[in-house]
């Protein structure tokens, strides 16, 4: 009896095992056509083998003669840029709204939640108008500042939530042991929510490397170099034909590093998405 | 030292301090909500109502034309219809099948925390370049989905109609919203397993005494408590969904005519030539995404969050 309970269970832990690999399989597999179609050479783009021959790496290679690392350039500084504005305006604003009681609190914090809510496409045309009235040298300021500001809420949120899970006790006994309020603060409480730092910054700076939609609008006029990443995959997009190979060769060299980072803070993610309506 | 200074305070600027103290810590982020999100609300606002040239330069008011030729676009009825079709449907199908995927990844299994990474690929990476993926799937002459079906026997001629997925409108629409709920998928299963997390384990166990099946343990114990999650999860996805232009403008730029375009598709497309008449539909989907927003500030209680 009991052992046939526990032929049973492993029976049963092992459908759902096979089940859920499968099922991880299925989300990587059009990751995986991507890296087939990324190498294989010219001569194989209208091949029907599901797998290329002689696979090889050139487009990775002469992907960087078209102008590649310009782009990628673009797209650090935008995403790079975008993340530290976020951390100098989210970081205060989420320390003193944990820690104080004051009027118009809850009103910033409703404002905070709504713009969580927004996304850009639905007020693209107020922002390239905006934008534009603007006279920026550089389209790159405004996609820095845009994905910041849209980024910020949930990095407000996220560290909202851990400034207030760490004791205010722990800050005033350091106080008492010779402490300034800041150097407490620095000693003492970011220390401790630093995962939740580490979270908002990963989590802004990959929204803005893979936003499409406004650095799409933004930057049309503007030269080639101050495209960002997907902008330019994009490009490769021609009227009349497609550069498969070094579309998905680019594809590649931009997701790869995001998803490592993504999966550094997988789990924290949600909280912050539903702004802590999911814990 | 800072005795005297504080004497020099004359004492209506000391009462001010503590209401303008906030203002040093928040401040900045009230400014760049004013800059980035609420300023473009005023100027689209502010542009759906005036007579804009396609290179941008305001010609004059427009009193209401913008809207009263956004509402006389044959192609706009097609387009509000198909909008609703793809928000519901993909929205639907999204949370059915992350349902299920939640369940099976709560479950405990050898290796599940490398099964839980491959999840998260679609949600890291770009839409758009995900969408493009697809979009060469398809392609009709050597597309590996028609390689498959080709094998299978399903698809009778390569570079034929048939194979053509993303040239007709029906096929076309099908598959990228078999996209939209991919790349919703993780994020979706993401946020019920989170609610699955946190049903204590007691529950169940008090149910299992009981005697009731697993049928009836979902049914009567994890679908109410997971109601919440489910809802939030939901809702945030209506407005992904909503305003989602990647998969779209990728694989089929909203065409043939504007047979594959939602709302949002069909303004970016205005925006190229009519700017006013694009500010006229953005204000409406702006106003839908309101009413969204709302909705969620509704079920999410934010009054009770805020404390």
């Amino acid at each position: 009896m009991a052992l046939r309970h526990i032929v049973g269970r492993r029976t049963k832990t092992i459908v759902i095992a096979v089940a859920a690999y499968l099922i991880a399989i299925l989300f990587v597999l059009p990751y995986v056509e991507m890296i087939s179609v990324a190498v294989r050479p010219k001569s194989e783009l209208l091949s029907r083998a599901l797998f290329p021959v002689n696979a090889d790496f050139s487009n990775f290679l002469t992907i960087w003669s078209t102008g590649f690392g310009s782009n990628l350039g673009t797209s650090l500084q935008v995403a790079g840029g975008a993340t530290l504005l976020v951390l100098l305006v989210a970081l205060p604003a989420a320390y003193y709204t944990s820690r104080r009681e004051f009027r118009g609190r809850a009103v910033f914090l409703l404002l905070v939640l709504a713009t969580q809510m927004f996304q850009p496409a639905a007020m693209l045309v107020g922002i390239q108008r905006e934008f534009l009235s603007f006279n920026l040298p550089s389209p790159i300021i405004s996609l820095i500042l845009i994905n910041a500001g849209f980024n910020m809420a949930f990095a407000v949120w996220i560290l909202n939530a851990f400034f207030g899970s760490i004791p205010v006790e722990l800050e005033e006994a350091a106080m008492v042991d010779g402490c300034s309020r800041l150097g407490a603060v620095r000693r003492i409480t970011l220390p401790l929510a630093m995962p939740g730092i580490v979270t908002a910054l990963i989590f802004t700076f990959i929204s803005a490397w893979n936003e499409f939609l406004v650095a799409l609008t933004l930057t049309l006029g503007s030269s080639a170099d101050q495209r960002p990443l997907t902008v330019t995959i994009n490009d490769y997009i021609g009227q009349y034909s497609i550069d498969w190979g070094h579309l998905f060769a680019g594809s590649l060299v931009a997701t790869v590093p995001i998803i490592v980072l993504f999966a550094l803070i997988e789990g924290r993610v949600v909280s912050g998405l539903t702004a802590g309506a999911i814990k | 030292m800072t005795t005297t200074s504080h004497q020099r305070i004359p004492k209506s600027r000391l009462r001010l301090w503590p209401q303008l103290e906030p203002l040093v810590w928040i401040g900045p982020a009230i400014l760049l909500i004013g800059i980035v999100v609420i300023w473009p609300v005023i100027v689209m606002i502010q542009s759906s109502f005036q007579s804009i040239s396609p290179d941008g330069f305001v010609l004059g008011n427009a009193g209401s034309a913008n809207f009263r030729s956004l509402f006389s676009e044959p192609a706009l009825a097609g387009v509000l219809l198909r909008t609703a079709i793809w928000v519901i449907g993909v929205v639907a199908i999204t949370m059915l099948i992350s349902l299920a995927l939640a369940q099976l990844f709560n479950a405990k299994f050898p290796g599940r925390r490398i099964a839980r990474w491959a999840l998260i690929v679609p949600w890291a990476s770009s839409v758009m370049m995900t969408s493009l993926i697809f979009r060469w799937a398809l392609n009709s002459n050597n597309g590996v989905v028609n390689v498959i079906l080709h094998k299978l026997g399903v698809l009778t001629a390569y570079n034929s109609v048939q194979a053509d997925w993303l040239g007709r409108p029906g096929t076309a629409l099908a598959w990228m919203m078999v996209v939209a709920v991919f790349v919703s998928l993780p994020f979706s299963t993401y946020a019920l397993l989170s609610g699955l997390q946190s049903i204590p384990d007691e529950v169940y166990e008090a149910a299992h005494i009981d005697g009731a099946g697993w049928w009836h343990r979902f049914r009567s114990i994890t679908l109410p408590l997971l109601r919440p999650a489910i809802v939030v999860a939901a809702l945030i996805n209506v407005i992904n969904v909503f305003n989602s232009f990647p998969i779209i403008w990728e694989m089929t730029r909203g065409g043939p005519a504007y047979t594959t375009s939602t709302t949002t598709t069909f303004m970016y497309t205005l925006k190229q030539s009519f700017i006013g008449e694009s500010a006229a539909l953005s204000v409406i989907n702006f106003s839908i995404v309101i009413v969204i927003v709302l909705i969620f500030l509704r079920v999410t209680r934010w009054k009770d969050q805020v404390k």
